[in-house]
């Protein structure tokens, strides 16, 4: 770096004494002015912390255990709001709705982001090209749902146009119970499959090239050698997009509540609309609340189990 | 997640080494024209599919609305206007919004735009200043309970913003700051712990050598971190600060529940609120193209200038 010779020379360094620090107090193995100067540096984001994602968090659980509309004092009911929970059928129903929704995303998105990452690792390595590939990750969730309620639109939009062009059908992608989950999937596809290709072709840098001369020479052909070294190095890259990939699906909203809001006839009915609905429409706090406990637990499985599962953790690249 | 680097430079492809094989040469350079021009042709359906939608977008926002829905096959905007973007903005009055195409709907966007500017910039700015402290601290501070409260935020960093939406909407509304900036800023204001994770492994990954040596001149430990190891860490923070206004820009359900009134409405909310009352069966697809459109440009600017940090850090930090 070049301020090295700036800032020795600086003026307005407030060294008072030109002359080097006295070797400061030990205070059980910490220096003074560390601790002091940690005080400043951490305190206001430990106000910010304990505010806003500590208390909340506690709060949340008490929260679930309690019947409150925001009006009254809240008031303790015990397990009732889960009991409630477990026999709401609409609960039931948001939950298969989620699950669904993550099995129609995850895989499909995960297949393509690798096969972009594969291809951009071909073709000569440009910025300009991974900004584009980037660019709907950037796009607030809500404008990407509203830019495709438009694109699939049947009377306006040029996906059914192309479609009616090849001599298909239309289809009312959005607004039919069994397509409109999938094409909310395909949404958000399209908006994070670059994003995922980022961080395989991230990850496919870091495999040696030498691994591949070896198992040409060897006589591989290139699809062994993709079965046979580039998925298993690729692993803890994998456990990566795949698990935060499906904690970001399991909270799908943004797009449901601009394009379906949870219709036709529930098919859209995720989680966190559930959760919504229930929180922020009818003031159910607790209710809403102990709906959220119970999605925060299958994420925390989900995340452990996979883990285990796969090894994820770990890398074969040593 | 791996060690951030201080730059993404120093990527290198994985290209083909040249056939060596005199035999072969023929058919394997046929070979590898033939991949090239499939990868190629790869490249360009992804550009494609990438870009397509937004420029279907800009072309419905320059359209006149009725034209919409008599001319949906023509590539250009079968009739340019503007007209669009001013109904969106509020410049023109409601019976010339419905000469322009619209319905009388009053669309107060510029002031949600300005709201998102508000709103966005004052988090970030803040939230990656008092973040980027608190990470300096965990960097190289040596205090009591230093790593057991940095993996208490680490901890944090798995707990899904749902988890806290609910709680902190009941006490922001104890507070009374519904439908106020202070109610909508309060959440993100001092940290998250992204940010700090972010920085902190930062600041880990760069020399201390500067740092010692400005501390035995007598520069004090505030000093140092102002003057010697923010302005050095520019790039890191810029990355920081585009992931977080990014993130404030595009947030719906938070905004939603604290901010729906006009006067502290977003752009993502506005929008929200304009479809629902947008008719169904003939939406206004020129106003709400024109209102994605305003909601779109400012971050893809950001993006264009600034993203190559972002694009670069990606997959380096895992960051999302």
């Amino acid at each position: 770096m070049t301020d090295a010779s700036t800032v020795s020379s600086t003026p307005d360094v407030p060294t008072t004494t030109a002359k080097p620090h006295k070797q400061p107090k030990r205070k059980n193995g910490y220096k003074k002015d560390e601790i002091e100067a940690a005080v400043y540096f951490i305190v206001p984001s430990l106000i910010g912390f304990t505010l806003f994602f500590l208390f909340p968090a506690v709060r949340g659980l008490f929260m679930s255990f309690t019947d409150w509309d925001l009006l009254t004092e809240p008031e303790f009911i015990g397990v009732a709001n889960y009991r409630r929970l477990f026999q709401d059928r609409f609960f039931w129903n948001s939950l298969r709705v989620t699950v669904m929704y993550v099995l129609y995303n995850i895989p499909i998105q995960t297949v393509i982001g690798l096969a972009i990452a594969v291809l951009m690792n071909r073709v000569k390595n440009s910025t300009a090209l991974r900004g584009v590939i980037l660019l709907p990750w950037f796009i607030p969730n809500v404008v990407v749902g509203l830019l495709w309620l438009m694109l699939l639109n049947p009377l306006v939009g040029p996906i059914n146009l192309m479609l009616t062009g090849l001599g298909l059908d239309r289809v009312q992608f959005l607004m039919l119970p069994q397509t409109a989950l999938p094409s909310i999937a395909g949404i958000n596809i399209w908006r994070h499959m670059g994003y995922v290709a980022l961080l395989f072709f991230a990850g496919l840098q870091t495999i040696p090239n030498n691994l591949y001369e070896a198992s040409r020479i060897d006589g591989a052909s290139p699809f062994q050698a993709f079965w046979r070294i580039t998925l298993p190095l690729l692993r803890p890259v994998m456990t990566f997009v795949v698990v935060t990939s499906v904690i970001g699906s399991f909270q799908i909203f943004d797009t449901v509540a601009v394009t379906t809001e949870g219709g036709p006839m529930r098919s859209t009915e995720v989680m966190i609309w559930f959760i919504f609905d229930h929180a922020f429409r009818r003031f159910n706090m607790g209710y809403g609340a102990a709906a959220t406990v119970v999605l925060f637990l299958i994420l925390v499985v989900f995340t452990f189990a996979y883990m285990k599962i796969t090894r994820g953790g770990e890398s074969d690249l040593g | 997640m791996s060690e951030p680097h201080a730059s993404g430079k120093g990527i290198r492809t994985n290209t083909h080494p040249p056939a060596q094989d005199e035999k072969g040469a023929r058919t394997l350079s046929a070979e590898r024209w033939r991949r090239r021009v499939l990868a190629a042709a790869g490249v360009a359906v992804i550009v494609a599919v990438t870009l397509g939608p937004f420029y279907w977008m800009l072309r419905t926002a320059f359209t006149f609305p009725p034209e919409i829905f008599r001319n949906p096959r023509s590539i250009l905007p079968p009739q340019w206007t503007l007209g669009n973007f001013m109904r969106v903005l509020g410049l023109v009055s409601p019976a010339e919004a419905v000469a322009l195409g619209g319905t009388g709907q009053a669309l107060g966007f510029a002031l949600s735009l300005r709201n998102s500017l508000i709103v966005t910039a004052s988090i970030t700015i803040s939230q990656v200043f008092f973040s980027a402290c608190a990470a300096y601290a965990f960097a190289r501070l040596r205090f009591p309970f230093r790593d057991s409260l940095f993996s208490i935020y680490v901890a944090a960093l798995m707990i899904p913003l749902i988890v806290t939406v609910i709680p902190n909407f009941a006490f922001i509304q104890e507070l009374g700051w519904l439908n106020t900036f202070r109610g909508i800023v309060a959440p993100f204001f001092l940290m998250t712990p992204l940010a700090v994770f972010f920085m902190r492994q930062f600041f880990v990954s760069i020399n201390k050598e500067l740092e010692e040596s400005a501390y035995l001149d007598g520069a004090g430990r505030l000093t140092t971190a102002f003057r010697i190891v923010f302005p050095m860490s520019t790039p890191a923070l810029m990355t920081c600060a585009i992931i977080v206004a990014t993130t404030t820009w595009n947030e719906y359900l938070w905004m939603l529940i604290v901010g729906r009134d006009r006067a502290v409405r977003v752009l993502t909310v506005a929008l929200g609120i304009f479809r629902q009352q947008t008719p169904q069966g003939a939406p206004d697809w020129g106003g709400l193209m024109a209102g994605t459109m305003l909601a779109t440009v400012p971050i893809a600017l950001v993006f264009l200038l600034l993203g190559k940090h972002v694009v670069n850090s990606i997959g380096h930090t895992g960051f999302r």
